[in-house]
């Protein structure tokens, strides 16, 4: 077995999630481009697991799991984040949020929201 | 080029050109299913690197609750269905980034490696990596565990509008609902 095959597929993988995370305007796309860039780590770590002989047997395949995890736990709340900033902004575009709005300007938005999240 | 390695490419390259229809495409629920080809063909090289156990979590985790997740977010937040044009963000630097970090790493590695080769070890399969979680890796195990509570929790609270929230307004709503609930009634 070649490792510089999985290696190098993981690379272009981890290039490919920098971009579209870079690129993409969308929220949703943006945490399937962060998806890919947690799964070229995965590859990495499992190649490692073959061609490192570490003291403990199984290390990467384990933190490989581990990752899997986090990247579970990542979506669960980027979700949370995303769908909750739709329910205000009726928009998910990652540029369109103000980073430096004061959070007066949020409570304006508060009826349209008790009212339904069709509003604005 | 052992049978190993021919299925190594083959997969590899399956898994980099979903992953260029994945951040490339114009349909949002296509880069979805982009996505599912792109993690089932890595699910597939984990197989042949002898790690099976997390092949299957692989399979089960992410093809079948991540992008299940994502498309449910897709659908929630009312997103076209057909082109949509507005998805992109104008710009090289994306792209120098990107294939910079790609490139720079891929040169890196191979570097590293060259054209070596290396034994598959034992298979990790559930027993041998139940065994090393359960003996050497107990305490990140647990606090993993914590972590998916506190995500948990964390995902509840943010997506539900009444916790946080100032007293006031929410006895506005609910006299509005009262309101609205007498004018039903009449």
């Amino acid at each position: 077995m070649r490792p510089v095959i999985p290696y190098v597929t993981a690379a272009l993988l981890f290039g490919l999630g920098v971009y579209g995370v870079l690129r993409r305007r969308n929220a949703v796309l943006v945490l399937m481009s962060v998806e890919l860039m947690l799964n070229a780590v995965n590859l990495i770590l499992v190649t490692a697991d073959t061609t490192a002989r570490a003291v403990l047997p199984h290390s990467g395949q384990v933190f490989a799991l581990f990752v899997i995890v986090l990247a579970a736990a990542e979506i669960g709340v980027g979700l949370a984040i995303v769908l909750q900033l739709y329910r205000l902004r009726a928009t998910v575009a990652v540029d369109d949020v103000p980073l430096t709005e004061p959070p007066q300007a949020v409570d304006g938005h508060e009826p349209a929201v008790v009212n339904g999240e069709a509003g604005r | 080029m052992t049978g190993a390695d021919v299925l190594l490419l083959a997969l590899g390259a399956v898994a980099v050109g979903a992953g260029v229809l994945v951040v490339t495409t114009k349909h949002l629920v296509r880069a979805g299913l982009y996505l599912v080809v792109c993690l089932g063909a890595l699910a597939g090289d984990f197989l042949v690197l002898s790690a099976e156990l997390v092949a299957w979590v692989q399979v089960l985790i992410y093809v079948g609750a991540v992008v299940v997740l994502l498309l449910f977010a897709v659908m929630l937040t009312r997103a076209p269905i057909g082109v949509s044009d507005d998805l992109d963000r104008p710009g090289w630097p994306a792209a120098l980034i990107g294939g910079g970090a790609g490139l720079g790493l891929t040169v890196l590695l191979v570097d590293a490696y060259r054209w070596s080769t290396v034994t598959l070890p034992a298979a990790g399969t559930a027993e041998r990596l139940g065994e090393q979680i359960f003996q050497s890796w107990v305490l990140p195990f647990e606090v993993l565990s914590v972590l998916l509570l506190s995500a948990l929790v964390g995902a509840v609270v943010l997506s539900r509008p009444d916790i946080g929230r100032p007293a006031p307004q929410r006895d506005d709503t609910a006299v509005d609902l009262i309101d609205s609930e007498s004018g039903r009634r009449r």
